[in-house]
């Protein structure tokens, strides 16, 4: 009943937002600003968002820049207002601690787009959105589980929040649809660019007979450590080939281009919307599997590409039941799939994942 | 070296402080000129972009201010312990023990009004955080633990213990999972001054530093905190009562920490989260030592720091240059102004 009332009130209140909508005029120039929570040259994160960012730069009435190192709180707030302040058209805030910042800001300047990423708060101009990295994270566990030979999956995980949490329970799902004897196992750092710590956590795994790594994080550490000890590994947000050849299986890779481009050509024609909330996946481009390391042989290969054509035309959402948590409960009966709402707010793993949410 | 040495002066050179300041600032304003060149920027060009994003509006110099009010008040805690030559490295973990504080008022007692809610944030505030500068001092006068480790250890503790509690008990339920506590009701955050971005935090500054100021000045306890200040056995020849006064300047500056973080998460963010440490605590360290301990000079150098911190953002947001530039000539500028003041106590004389 009180679920009923919810929704009952989240849609009064959508029609009520909805009158009073983002008023945009057509524009022959658009000015984008990013905020970024780490450095671009980190490989990770906020390098994936740049690449995105470079990928609109390039239009030819398209303006951007962009801040890093920006803490969430107070300083974002700072910088979110500049932008403002200074004319830019849009701003995209990149990490989920400028939600707040940004919500304060965007009703100080109503003419002003705003684009919040990972978060769940929206204004009349003020949309977010994010993107399906569980359906990438389910194919990178299809590879770790067929190349595990110990049966043991390392899995170097950054802070038990909903993303991350949904994150490895996708990926343990890829691993026991076509391994069911492996499991994973968690350790957190509490961190999200830590590199020397996150090496430590990898090689904790490592000494417990995991033979396969991934990470949440954006450090290459994880990567390091598994190249150092003769196993391997898989990446999360771009390629890190390069930081260790000889166990790079594969990543987990952003393609922020598709979204950003759709909203600066809706500002420039005058149909940015704000109030939405966008989450897009692997069809739209948004989330993929990065190319194989030398040592994937072509079956895994073959599993994979019919797991991602099963997602991509939309048989496969990955949370369909029956799925059990750790300890053998039923989250979700057969039939029944999880919700969008049901995703976002993930804080329990699925069997097969070792290690506890919190 | 060189025909020359340093030598000690028979009194410090005061008239010189300003020299040497314009001096270091020229030097490192000038390295950080030659860097931007060797990015391929116009120096002249980012000097300006900076002052602009310092000063160069109104709203860059209230920037400025509302940053420098956290940082203002853990320095001048810290600066009370360093004139009794007590060195408080904990700044960072009192300061997240005020905001526990805070927050657990904020949080027990939602639903009173401002008028009682906020005294009650202050007090607890500063009772937690003078609470945690209280127990570094206790190991050193008891069993001579060093204070300098005992502070430190307890900055990672402190910061331990805030996220075990936004991750756990304080955990908003409708944040979908994320590590923030529930927003604090109106009456537990400190308004707006006027239609400004400045909170009435300022005014709890101003006023800290002026009693700060006057204590040390005009009473007793002030005299005898700067007599110890010498040296212990000093203290004890003059019958001071050392293990009280180190107790005092200890909580003293856990308290003024421990309100630097109860402003910050009450006026800026509006509830507790990780993300409100962001190294406070040490700076603080370093804008005590530019202003040699002085109240008003801490203010002065809180606020040149937070300006500067402010004006590399906008180094970033106009010329793209990377943001451990900013870092890079704030490193500049302290080690130069810092190192600088050797001039103060020593000259330059020619080899006999």
């Amino acid at each position: 009943m009180r679920k009923v009332l919810l929704m009952v009130a989240v849609a009064a209140m959508s029609v009520m937002l909805a009158s009073v909508a983002f008023a945009g005029a057509k524009k022959d120039k658009v000015k984008v600003g990013f905020v970024y929570i780490s450095p671009v040259g980190d490989e990770g994160y906020s390098y994936a968002q740049d690449q995105g960012r470079k990928a609109i730069d390039a239009l030819p009435w398209v303006e951007t820049s962009f801040v890093e190192s920006v803490a969430e709180g107070p300083d974002s707030e700072r910088v979110v207002l500049n932008f403002a302040r200074k004319g830019y058209d849009m701003v995209i805030g990149t990490s989920f601690g400028y939600m707040d910042p940004m919500v304060k800001v965007s009703k100080k300047f109503p003419k002003t787009a705003f684009m919040h990423c990972s978060g769940f708060k929206t204004t009349p101009n003020m949309s977010n959105y994010f993107g399906r990295m569980y359906q990438a994270r389910y194919l990178t566990g299809i590879v770790a589980g067929m190349m595990t030979k110990s049966n043991v999956i390392g899995y170097v995980a950054a802070f038990p929040i909903p993303e991350v949490i949904r994150g490895i329970n996708a990926f343990t799902l890829g691993v026991r649809s076509v391994n069911p004897e492996a499991t994973v196992r968690v350790v957190w750092t509490k961190t999200w660019y830590d590199p020397a710590l996150e090496k430590d956590a990898a090689i904790s795994l490592l000494d417990m007979k995991a033979d396969v790594l991934t990470q949440h994080q954006d450090s290459p550490g994880p990567q390091e450590a598994a190249q150092e000890r003769g196993k391997y590994s898989i990446a999360y947000n771009s390629d890190m080939f390069k930081m260790a050849p000889k166990a790079h299986l594969t990543a987990a890779v952003w393609n922020w281009a598709p979204v950003f481009k759709n909203a600066v050509e809706q500002l420039r024609d005058g149909v940015w919307q704000g109030n939405e909330s966008l989450w897009w996946g692997m069809d739209q481009g948004v989330v993929d599997i990065a190319p194989y390391g030398p040592m994937v042989p072509q079956n895994v290969k073959d599993k994979v590409a019919e797991a991602k054509k099963a997602i991509v035309e939309g048989n496969n959402a990955i949370f369909v039941g029956p799925l059990k948590d750790q300890n053998g409960k039923e989250m979700v009966p057969a039939g029944k799939s999880m919700t969008d709402p049901e995703m976002l707010g993930m804080m329990w793993f699925v069997e097969g994942v070792i290690g506890n949410t919190k | 070296m060189l025909g020359y040495r340093l030598q000690k002066r028979d009194e410090p050179w005061n008239w010189g402080v300003p020299i040497v300041i314009v001096g270091a600032l020229v030097l490192s304003f000038g390295i950080s000129a030659l860097l931007l060149e060797l990015q391929g920027k116009s120096a002249v060009q980012g000097l300006l972009v900076l002052w602009q994003g310092s000063f160069g509006a109104s709203w860059a110099l209230e920037d400025a201010l509302l940053k420098s009010i956290p940082i203002f008040l853990c320095a001048l805690g810290v600066a009370t312990a360093f004139r009794m030559q007590v060195w408080n490295i904990g700044a960072e973990g009192q300061f997240a023990l005020g905001a526990i504080g805070a927050t657990w008022a904020a949080l027990t007692f939602p639903d009173l009004p401002g008028i009682v809610l906020m005294p009650l944030m202050f007090i607890c505030a500063a009772v937690f955080g003078a609470f945690w500068a209280y127990i570094p001092a206790i190991l050193r006068l008891k069993l001579q633990v060093n204070e300098i480790i005992s502070t430190l250890m307890l900055n990672y503790i402190a910061i331990l213990l805030l996220e075990y509690l936004v991750f756990g008990a304080w955990k908003d339920p409708a944040s979908f999972g994320f590590p923030v506590t529930p927003e604090f009701t109106p009456g537990a955050i400190i308004g707006q001054i006027g239609d400004s971005r400045l909170h009435w935090g300022f005014a709890v500054c101003v006023g800290s530093g002026i009693a700060m100021w006057a204590f040390m000045r005009f009473t007793r306890l002030g005299f005898e905190i700067k007599v110890a200040g010498e040296g212990e056995r000093i203290a004890m020849y003059s019958r001071l009562p050392y293990g009280m006064l180190t107790i005092l300047v200890m909580a003293i500056s856990g308290a003024l920490a421990g309100w630097a973080g109860c402003i910050e998460a009450s006026a800026t963010i509006n509830r507790l989260q990780p993300s409100i440490m962001v190294g406070y605590g040490y700076t603080a360290i370093v804008v005590a030592w530019l202003a040699r301990l002085h109240p008003l000079y801490i203010g002065i150098s809180a606020y040149l720091l937070a300006a500067l911190r402010v004006g590399v953002e906008n180094m970033q947001l106009e010329l793209q240059t990377p943001a451990s530039f900013g870092s890079i000539m704030e490193g500049l500028i302290l080690m130069s102004v810092l190192a600088g003041q050797m001039f103060v106590t020593y000259k330059i004389v020619k080899k006999k």
